[in-house]
């Protein structure tokens, strides 16, 4: 970018003096300008995609073929029933374990709409090609970069080409593909291109061999499946690990999340830049109908008004616009009262789904979730939701050390530090976490009110997960690479209000519990010490006291005065789910609250599926025999007002991949 | 002598069992069993200007046992009198810690303890001193023997004759519990008593037999001198007339221990009658020190908050409202350092005994 300046430089300095050997003429450099393209920017910088190491080489192309799956599924109203597959490659030799392999195979299958012939080529081997970047809608994907780079990054590290088989109904044939990017070009090169007969009526395959390392624990591939799983609970992810075991994550919520609809920019968020570029592309012949027409929330009325600000007639071509005139009409826009965008173009998860998600992944006594109304950064909507998983659940109990404890011992929970999950349109985040708002938020957010306890500046600490995402028609991300949340105030500021709500309610539980507790302990302490007391009194009187009497005088007086405190008590039980809204709790007696009903734990992953129509029904009737016991949650909001909630378009497919997985 | 020890314990024992038959008298009416125990902090102590000492005030907490934030503290306590009641039976002497350890145990039926640690147990041993008024040696606790002492001075300890002139360096070792029942001062031809803050100083003193030149006693507490130190300080005082002579370090808490010495402690407010010396004279060091005696700025120390803090504490207590401590106090604030004894080392290792200390003397420079 600066070599203009360097080849000035260059000529003057060759002018003035003999040129030192080794140097070059303006002309010479001139030679070996050329324009470099995207593929090629990226196959040297491959860590802003995600590609930095082999480890995080494996999650990034899982995570690319995973989110292109649901998007599509998603955008096509189909629920999204997803297969990943990891397997070692063994180049002929017998096949090295896991964890020592350094080449492995990934394959994601889906029930999608499919991808018609032609477009199956551009979309898996060209840079920055896709249907998401040039709208405003929320989507997963957002650049068109993902999963062209994860080709690409297979062919540079094993030279195989990526596999696409994709067919777009049970009546059309299925198209087999191997393709490979030019990176010279940023074109796809297309090595195989066949009709095949394949066993699924619809979707797409996407395979791909890469250099990669295989881990368990942080940001592997199963920890992000975890989190797809939390934070969707709509869809069905199989798992075949490359040790040959099977993971389920069941669907807990048969019902689409509302479809996005796209919007067009709003004035505030536009810069000058875009504002020319805009006032030269559009179709639109007077500036007040440019105004009106290419940005959302702006009236004829109002477009009258910037006009006038702006000291420009409205009916001024806006082609002509530029320079000073163009400068003031910006100033007007910045300077104009506009309504905020509209927020019906980001659909959040939901409290309810958010619950059930959280309910079927993460053991815990107590769980609750928020989701903020929407609010705008740089004129881009957005919304957050956060969530809460507390404790360790009925099974934690037992795992408590029993009996008296020694000095310096505590019967609290260890002191383990909150898990942060974080999510950008439903995307999962695993790295970079401390660059990340949502993480500054937590770290932000006073846990000590809600009786959680925390250190100066560090997470707060107790057995916890802490849930949150933020969904944007643009997320603005730290880098390309889709890792961090920027920082802005306005993100911020409602990440940390949706986490004070869920703090609060966390607080009112944790009261609840303390409570009960002590109204245990109020009942037994006397009686307890009343034992000490009379014995230590005995041994004071020379043992010269009658101890029976002395107990019973005492508990007589023990009586008295908590029989009056109990009823106090019994009235403040005003517990139940109703004080706290969209929460579960669990107890040993049971769950509190608007808890999904799970499938049965072990019998799904066992590999011995129901047959898909019971499957179906099942589910239906789990959703149906949950709902009435349900309290009215408020899932649909204010944006989607008028929507009628997505209709849930069932799989059909699934007893061909059944099959076909056996 | 003996039976003089049986019948003070006798009457130490009788307060003790009377917390039982406070609970039992309670129970027989059926009331909430309640002890009345003196507040001890900052705003239940008055200064008493003419006597010069710190006095307990009449406030009282109440603690009763049907209280739910009170009721482990009722029975803990109750617990504590159990096991001094024991030490007064089998007349004996026992440790903080140990009290700590014979009075823990695990509540039956429960998983509870009776005392989860000893910072538990000892402020209930400070409740019943001052509830039943009996003195902690009385109640047979002491503390590790904290306190050394050398010079012209003959104590006689079980029966044993400790001649202070002849214990080489090393001194001896202040028993906690120095009561004429148990020490008894044989002979005493000191002229002053001199009181050290550290170890160190009383080392260098008593290495270079500063005691046999000035003729007089000297002690150390190791910082905040244990009750035996000043009882022994007190009993010279008063059975010797001897004068006290306090040397500490230039800060706050240097301050303090003075102030300990002389009036009496917060905490403890109802010993002083027995423990403060109101005419222990502070003989150094002062923060107009460093520039009589040409110490360097640079062997100070700058004050931190906690010390800035302190300090602007100890301005306020009533008994440091004199004109030359107030000054005293504001010179050291607006030097921002304090000074360490040890820095008199700065000019030679043995000023403290041939400059420092006569000139003090000689020139009667102290505050009171």
């Amino acid at each position: 970018m600066s070599r203009p300046m360097l080849k000035t430089d260059a000529a003057t300095s060759a002018a003035a003096a003999p040129r030192p050997k080794g140097t070059l003429t303006a002309v010479e450099m001139g030679a070996r300008q050329r324009e470099i393209s995207v593929s090629e920017f990226f196959t040297k910088n491959r860590h802003l995609l995600g590609f930095d190491n082999p480890r995080k080489a494996l999650l990034t192309c899982v995570k690319e073929a995973v989110d292109n799956a649901l998007d599509a599924c998603e955008e096509a109203g189909i629920l999204p029933d997803v297969v990943v597959k990891v397997e070692v490659v063994a180049n002929g030799n017998p096949p090295p374990p896991p964890s020592q392999a350094n080449r492995f195979r990934i394959t994601v299958i889906d029930n999608g709409p499919g991808i018609v012939r032609q477009q199956i080529p551009p979309i898996f081997a060209k840079l920055l090609y896709g249907s998401k970047f040039h709208r405003l809608r929320m989507s997963r994907g957002q650049q068109g970069i993902g999963i062209s780079a994860a080709g690409m990054y297979a062919q540079l590290t094993t030279g195989k080409p990526v596999q696409i088989i994709s067919r777009t109904s049970a009546r059309a044939p299925a198209h087999y593909f191997e393709v490979q990017i030019d990176t010279k070009k940023n074109e796809p090169r297309i090595f195989e291109n066949k009709k095949i007969a394949w066993e699924n009526e619809r979707g797409t395959q996407v395979t791909l061999e890469i250099e990669a390392r295989y881990q368990k624990g942080r940001a592997s591939v199963e920890e992000y499946l975890e989190q797809v799983a939390i934070a969707n609970p709509h869809v069905k992810l199989v798992y075949h690990t490359p040790e040959g075991e099977t993971k389920e994550y069941p669907r807990t919520l048969a019902e689409l999340p509302a479809q996005p609809r796209e919007i067009k920019p709003h004035p505030y968020g536009i810069e000058f830049g875009m504002l020319l570029k805009m006032l030269h592309d559009t179709s639109s012949r007077s500036l007040a109908g440019f105004l009106a027409s290419d940005f959302s929330r702006v009236s004829a009325k109002l477009a009258e008004e910037i006009c006038k600000t702006a000291k420009i007639p409205p009916q001024t071509a806006p082609r002509t616009i530029h320079g000073a005139t163009a400068e003031r009409l910006y100033q007007a826009i910045q300077s104009t009262k506009i309504m905020a965008p509209p927020s019906n173009c980001i659909s959040p998860i939901g409290e309810k789904a958010i619950l059930h998600g959280l309910y079927k992944q993460i053991k815990g006594d107590f769980y609750t979730a928020v989701t903020r109304p929407p609010a705008v950064y740089r004129g881009n909507p957005f919304i957050i939701e956060a969530g809460l998983a507390y404790g360790k659940g009925t099974a934690g109990e037992e795992e408590r050390p029993k009996g008296p404890l020694a000095e310096g011992e505590n019967r609290d929970e260890e002191e383990e530090l909150a898990r942060v999950i974080r999510y950008a349109n439903r995307v999962p985040l695993l790295y970079q976490q401390s660059a990340c708002a949502t993480f500054k938020a937590v770290l932000e957010t006073s846990w000590r009110n809600y009786g959680v306890p925390q250190a100066k500046g560090a997470l707060p600490a107790g057995p916890m997960v802490i849930f949150v995402h933020m969904a944007s028609v643009w997320v603005p991300f730290t880098s390309e690479s889709k890792e961090a949340i920027a920082d802005y105030d306005e993100i911020r500021k409602e990440i940390k209000l949706a986490l004070q709500e869920c703090g609060r309610r966390l607080g009112a539980f944790l009261r609840r519990r303390e409570r009960a507790k002590s109204e245990f302990r109020r009942r037994n302490i006397f009686e307890l010490y009343i034992e000490e007391v009379v014995e230590a009194c005995s041994r004071l009187k020379g043992g010269k006291l009658a101890k029976e009497k002395l107990k019973e005088q005492l508990r007589k007086i023990a009586m008295k005065r908590t029989g009056g405190e109990k009823t106090t008590e019994l009235l403040g039980r005003d517990g139940g789910p109703e004080g706290l809204p969209n929460s579960i709790i669990v107890t040993p007696e049971g769950v509190e609250g608007e808890a999904p009903a799970l499938p049965g734990d072990g019998a799904l992953s066992e590999g011995a599926p129901p047959e898909p129509e019971l499957a179906l029904a099942l589910a239906n009737e789990r959703s149906a025999g949950v709902a009435p016991k349900a309290k009215p949650v408020q899932v649909k909001r204010d944006l989607a007002k008028g929507e009628a909630p997505q209709q849930a378009v069932l799989p059909f497919v699934e007893r061909e991949k059944l099959k076909k997985k056996k | 002598m003996a039976q003089k020890q049986a019948k003070k314990s006798g009457i130490v024992e009788k307060k003790l069992v009377g917390i039982a038959d406070v609970v039992i008298a309670a129970a027989e009416r059926g009331k909430d069993p309640t002890l009345a125990i003196p507040v001890r902090s900052l705003a239940n102590v008055t200064f008493d200007q003419k006597r010069g000492m710190i006095e307990m005030g009449r406030r009282k907490q109440a603690r009763s046992f049907f209280n739910v934030g009170m009721a482990k503290k009722f029975m803990q306590t109750v617990l504590v009198a159990d096991a001094l009641a024991e030490l007064q039976r089998s007349n004996l002497t026992t440790s903080l810690r140990e009290i700590y350890y014979r009075t823990k145990h695990t509540i039956k039926n429960s998983h509870e303890n009776t005392f989860d640690g000893q910072n538990e147990s000892d402020p209930l041993i400070e409740d019943l001193e001052v509830t039943l008024q009996a003195l902690r040696e009385e109640l047979h606790v002491r503390a590790e023997n904290a306190g050394t002492v050398v010079g012209p001075l003959v104590l006689i300890d079980d029966g044993d004759r400790v001649d202070c002139t002849r214990l080489g360096k090393g001194g001896y070792s202040v028993p906690s519990i120095v009561e004429p029942e148990y020490i008894q001062i044989a002979r005493c031809t000191a002229d002053f008593v001199l009181l050290v803050e550290k170890g160190t100083q009383w080392n260098r003193l008593s290495e270079d037999k500063f005691w046999r030149r000035y003729n007089c006693v000297l002690l150390t507490g190791n910082g905040q001198p244990p009750r035996g130190v000043r009882r022994l300080a007190r009993r010279l005082h008063e059975e010797h007339n001897l004068p006290v002579y306090v040397l500490v370090d230039n800060d706050p808490w240097g301050y303090y221990i003075y102030s300990v010495v002389k009036q009496g402690s917060i905490n403890l407010a109802f010993e002083s009658q027995r423990m403060a010396i109101p005419k222990a004279k502070f003989i150094g060091f002062s923060s107009a020190d460093p520039d009589r005696y040409g110490l360097p700025r640079n062997v100070g120390i700058k004050l931190n908050d906690k010390d800035v803090t302190r300090a602007r504490e100890l301005l306020k207590y009533r008994w440091f409202q004199k004109k030359e401590w107030q000054e005293e106090i504001k010179r050291m604030l607006a030097s921002g350092l304090k000074y360490e004894l040890d820095a008199l080392a700065n000019k030679d290792f043995q000023y403290l005994t041939k400059n420092y200390l006569p000139r003090k003397l000689k020139e009667k420079d102290w505050l009171d």
